[in-house]
Order: structure tokens, then sequence, then C-alpha cells
């Protein structure tokens, strides 16, 4: 009797070790196999080990009179090439045109009024610091097409 | 046979013609060699400086591939004014020598007050160096951004020059300049 349980025992114990060798086996092949099957992002796979798909150029699109917005308090999109203005710590070329000093006579869209109040509710004279970096939510757009299919219909 | 024969002076005349072509093309020669990007360039207050942040612009790199190059812009094309320009260089050698913007830092510094010289004397001018290549005669306002062209058109009629507008197009604006204070307005129109 006491001989039996302790082959029973033993042969408990092997099983365990066979089921979990086995579900490892199993876990790692799936592992393995899966980031080539299943993990595609929306715009396709991309293999690192080929070259990715190359670019097409696009221009970048200016429409008079800027676009019309597709929600309620988007920022605004940038209707005219940016790549002559540039930002940095000691000037930003947006505001040679766009600043409450300049607009006027640039005929151009003034930053909006949100843009001189601090996170502490204070109104400035000039563009507060953390609205400084335009690009950060204004974009340009180029004439392509869209990437991916959506459905998105503008908010009336 | 003396120096003062008429043979002796004939001769003199001519060592004279020749030594006169020698020395007049030397200067010319030297004088080119000081008008080029390399000339500007060997030393390292504009290479790591202006001409590091020019290289970034329009007048460097662009669809056509025609550049301005650094004299283009700031040394006069026509003779006299060249000379005078290049006699008014001799101070920028002194103060290469001084060592005044050796650094970074210094030509920050100095950055501002540099190049409102510069803004200065192209304003004094009305902007000639600009006016070697772009012509309000031979612009298309047409093909201009509707902005653009309406500036161009009333710069043409209140008869503004380029730099007025176009500063920090080739080099950083510098600090402390803010270009809204400085860019021409049109004059209200008065009530009729």
């Amino acid at each position: 009797m006491l001989n039996t349980k302790k082959t029973m025992a033993f042969t408990h114990k092997s099983l365990i070790r066979k089921l979990t060798l086995m579900t490892l086996l199993v876990l790692t092949a799936v592992m393995f196999s899966l980031p080539a099957m299943s993990v595609e992002s929306l715009r396709g796979d991309d293999p690192l080990n080929s070259h990715s798909v190359k670019v097409g150029k696009y221009k970048v699109k200016t429409e008079e009179g800027g676009y019309e917005r597709n929600f309620k308090k988007q920022p605004p999109l940038i209707p005219h090439k940016i790549d002559k203005y540039r930002i940095t710590l000691k000037n930003n070329g947006c505001l040679k045109c766009h600043s409450e000093k300049a607009y006027k006579k640039e005929d151009a869209p003034k930053v909006g009024d949100s843009h001189y109040i601090t996170r502490d509710g204070k109104t400035l004279k000039h563009i507060s610091r953390r609205r400084y970096f335009c690009v950060q939510c204004h974009i340009p757009q180029v004439d392509s097409d869209p990437l991916v299919e959506n459905t998105y219909e503008n908010e009336e | 046979m003396g120096l003062f024969s008429k043979e002796g002076t004939l001769k003199i005349l001519f060592f004279g013609f020749v030594l006169g072509i020698i020395f007049w093309g030397g200067f010319n020669t030297a004088l080119e060699a000081t008008n080029k990007e390399a000339f500007c360039i060997s030393c390292h207050e504009m290479k790591n400086n202006v001409y590091e942040e020019y290289t970034s612009t329009i007048h460097y790199s662009n669809r056509t591939g025609v550049r301005a190059t650094c004299p283009d812009c700031h040394v006069p094309k026509e003779w006299i004014h060249k000379i005078i320009r290049k006699i008014q260089a001799s101070n920028e050698v002194y103060h290469k020598l001084l060592g005044t913007i050796d650094t970074r830092e210094k030509f920050e510094a100095h950055r501002l007050e540099l190049a409102k010289h510069e803004w200065a004397r192209m304003q004094s001018t009305d902007s000639r160096e600009c006016r070697n290549c772009h012509d309000f005669e031979s612009m298309d306002f047409d093909k201009q951004e509707a902005r653009s062209a309406n500036r161009h058109e009333q710069a043409t009629e209140y008869g503004w020059t380029c730099i007025q507008c176009h500063k920090g197009i080739a080099h950083e604006l510098p600090e402390g300049y803010d270009p809204a204070d400085d860019t021409p307005e049109a004059p209200k129109e008065s009530d009729e």
C-alpha cells in the first residue's frame, strides 16, 4: 500500500511536470507566431527586415480664407506652407503675422484670446508660454487621400 | 642713350603699362578672392553662426538650385560701392583680431546690434543687393498668395523696401527683436 501510494504520488508529480512542459512549449510557439500573424497597425503590416513602402510626396495645400473646422473648439488648421517660419526660444515666426500687434496690418487671423491666459487665469499682454509652440495643435494639410477610411462626419 | 632720351621714355612707358596691368590684375584678383563664400566662412565666427543658419534657408537650398551666397547679399556689385564696403570691412578684421564675437555667447550678445547695422545699410540703399535678383517689375502678383500680393502692392504704392518686412530670412532673428513692432503699415484711408 505504502509502495503504491509512493508510485502514485511519483506518477502524479511527473504528469504535472509533463503538462507544464507542454503548456510552456505551446505558449512559446504561440508567442513566436503571434507577431507575424495578427499584430498589424491600421496602416498595414511593415516588417522590419524589408524596406518600408515609399511615402508619396505631397505638397502643402493653400486654402484662401482658411479651412472650416470639423468640430467645435478644433484648433484651426493652417491654410498655408510653414516651412519658412521657425519657432525658437528667441523668436516665433508665426507671430510675425498672427500676433496681437501684427494681425491687423498683415490682414491675418489673430491668435485666439484663450492663448493669452495663463493656467492661473491671468490675462497677459503677450502670448502665454504654454501656447507658444503653435504647431503642437495647429497643422498644415497636404493634398492626399486619407490613409485609413473613416466615417467621421463634421459636427454641425 | 640716357634715361630721358626718346627711347628711354618709351621703355618707361612700356614697363609702366605692363606693371600697371600686373598690379591692377593682382589687386582685382585679391578683391575677388575676398568676395567668395569660402573666404567668408574661413572664420569660425561666420561658419558656425550665420552660415550654419543660412544653410537651412531658401537662399541656400531650393527647388531649382539657384543660390545667393554671402557676398551676393552683403557686398555691393557696383565697383565704387563695393570698394567703400570693402574699406568698411577692415573694421571687421580689427574685431576678428580682438575676438569680439569669438564665442556663440559673445555673438548672441552682439547680434541685435550687428543685425541693426546690416538692416540700416540695406534700407539706406533701397535693398540694392536684394534687387540684384528680386524686382517688383518682374513680380507676378497673380502667382503669389493673396496676402503676399496685397502686401507687395502696398509696398510699391507706399515706397517700402524689401528689408523693411523681410528681416531674418537668411539668418535667425536676434533675441529681443519683434518684427511686429517694425513692419510698415498701410496708412489708414481718410474718410471722404
